[in-house]
């Protein structure tokens, strides 16, 4: 009972300051909205032809939700490297409270608020023509958790023995960056080097985009031309999401809850 | 039962021991101090006894439950406020005491009453609902206080409490824990390195190196020097005091604050000190001051180390951080 409280406490508390700070919100709505509108926008015409009559900016809306849910749940998790550096850490650390649970909290937090900030990107998808019914909406709320609390547990085992900021934008610059950009958010990882080919397997954010673009773009484009710009059947992408999950979620609890 | 008992206490980082074989008790009800320089051990030591780090060798006993084998019995039985700020400093102060009840436990009726009263006591009420970023440093440490004490520990750690605030809301905190340990009779172990707050304790434990060098009521501590203080400055303190050694078979110690003299009748020695300073040397000395009174804690530490504790300066990471605060205005 303990333990759920916990986790609750901590997940609320993750709440109650991203919704506090709306600027917060505005402002990390801001990026992906610019690379939707102007890249989106900007690119349509010159990638017509390569992609097999798909409008290019349905095509760049996963990538960009994968993108917004990406960054804000390894934020989010991060933050615990600010709690740290700024003492508030300690006050969850020396209370009479399962460690495993304020993780998994933190889990529940990070991911809560990733998939808020989905949410608010996909009422932007009229904005560059896309439409989305309820089965559709309902199957990309489900993938936004798989993946947001995926990356939650990541940035929790990046951040569990994380002492300083420096360590936080090493992560940024050569971890985080190169999932995004290899993840296929921005083209079809087809007809790229066998190199990217690879990195693109072993990366967990891949097969979120990949399973939210076939979600997204199923019934809007025939399945052959679907076939081409995806790589994984949708059942391997799950798979895989959760096996990542397990993979990040059991040693980002381990480290967190060892004392120094 | 005693609140605390630490035997042995030793905490290494590589190299460097932080902490080496301490031991001592607190008594349940005492407002008990642990007083050194910056870097003598004193956090490593509370970092130990409220469970946030492992002690390399020794164990203690705090609320009569082990810090090694039961910290989670431990944590159950204390609270604490850190040298750094650690509130949510987006939350409200009203929020940020939920969170504390949450995680300790405390019946929603049962908080809410209670964090009414403890806000009264600090002063708080009216910016219970305030954003706690607004809030000055001693605001912040009054709300910590109430904090600490929300889910009635049997031990209070105070991690130097007024570092960093201006002397009269020092003396503003000073009241608020000497109030709660009258109407709540929490023990309280407190670290600080000014002389004036061990001063209240009514036990000092003096740490330097990692080490404890006395523990003691501040009247015995300070018993510990035979009488008056002499404290004077010259133009050549360091012949000055090898005058003093040579004339008149005291012992002297040269301190940065000038030359320092232990006397039972240091009011008689005056007179004295100025005739063998002021005659029959060449060149002759210059005495610019000379003050006397009765021992300080101060003057026990130099006579134990041979040098004065002083506020050092600001670690090169401590500005950082403090950099970082203001440019983040968290």
């Amino acid at each position: 009972m303990m333990f759920l409280k916990t986790v609750y406490t901590i997940w609320y508390r993750d709440l109650l300051r991203f919704l506090r700070d709306r600027s917060r919100i505005l402002s990390s709505l801001g990026q992906p909205l610019l690379f939707l509108v102007v890249f989106g926008n900007g690119l349509a015409p010159a990638v017509a032809a390569g992609m097999g009559g798909v409008d290019f900016r349905a095509f760049l809306f996963p990538g960009i939700l994968s993108m917004a849910v990406l960054f804000t749940a390894v934020f989010s998790a991060v933050s615990i490297v600010w709690d740290r550096e700024f003492g508030f850490l300690k006050e969850v650390l020396v209370a009479p409270v399962s460690r495993t649970a304020v993780a998994l909290g933190k889990v529940a937090g990070g991911s809560t608020t990733a998939l808020i900030q989905g949410l608010l990107i996909m009422l932007l998808a009229p904005l560059v023509g896309v439409r989305f019914n309820l089965v559709q909406i309902l199957t990309l709320i489900a993938m936004m958790i798989l993946l947001a609390a995926t990356m939650t547990s990541f940035g929790i085992l990046i951040a569990a023995r994380m002492r300083s900021m420096e360590g936080f934008h090493m992560m940024m610059n050569f971890l985080l960056m190169p999932m995004f950009f290899v993840s296929g958010a921005f083209f079809p990882l087809r007809q790229v080097p066998l190199w990217m080919e690879w990195l693109a397997r072993a990366d967990p954010v891949a097969y979120g985009v990949d399973a939210m673009r076939q979600t997204a773009l199923s019934g809007l484009v025939p399945e052959p031309v679907l076939r081409v710009i995806t790589l994984h059947p949708l059942e391997i992408n799950l798979l895989a999401l959760m096996a990542f999950w397990l993979l990040f979620l059991v040693p980002a609890v381990w480290l967190f809850s060892r004392t120094d | 039962m005693e609140a605390i008992e630490a035997e042995r206490l030793t905490r290494r980082f590589g190299d460097f021991t932080a902490v080496r074989e301490v031991s001592f008790t607190v008594r349940e009800g005492e407002l008990f101090a642990f007083l050194g320089p910056n870097g003598a051990g004193k956090t490593t030591t509370i970092n130990m006894l409220c469970t946030l780090l492992r002690p390399t060798s020794g164990t203690a006993r705090v609320g009569g439950r082990d810090i090694v084998r039961e910290p989670h019995e431990v944590r159950r039985r204390i609270g604490l406020v850190f040298q750094d700020p650690s509130l949510d400093d987006r939350l409200t102060a009203w929020q940020n005491l939920q969170f504390h009840a949450r995680l300790y436990d405390v019946p929603r009726r049962i908080f809410e009453e209670r964090a009414r009263r403890l806000l009264e006591l600090v002063e708080l009420t009216d910016h219970a609902h305030q954003e706690v970023r607004t809030f000055s440093g001693g605001m912040k440490r009054r709300l910590e206080l109430a904090r600490g004490l929300l889910h009635q520990p049997k031990v209070l750690f105070l991690d130097e409490p007024t570092l960093g605030l201006d002397p009269q809301t020092r003396r503003h905190i000073w009241e608020y824990i000497l109030r709660l340990r009258d109407t709540e009779g929490t023990t309280v172990f407190f670290t600080t390195h000014y002389m004036d707050e061990a001063e209240r304790a009514d036990r000092i434990a003096i740490i330097d190196h990692g080490r404890i060098i006395a523990l003691d009521t501040p009247d015995h501590l300070k018993a510990m020097i035979g009488g008056d203080v002499i404290r004077m400055r010259t133009s050549d303190d360091a012949r000055a005091a090898n005058r003093v050694r040579e004339a008149l078979g005291l012992e002297p110690q040269l301190t940065e604050e000038g030359v320092h003299i232990e006397a039972a009748q240091g009011d008689q020695l005056i007179p004295r000190l100025l005739g063998v300073l002021q005659n029959g040397l060449e060149p002759p000395l210059i005495v610019h001051s000379i003050s006397l009174r009765r021992p300080s804690l101060e003057d026990v530490f130099i006579k134990l180390t041979g040098r004065a504790i002083r506020d050092e300066e600001a670690s090169p990471l401590e500005r950082m951080r403090l950099g970082h605060r203001l440019w983040s205005r968290r």
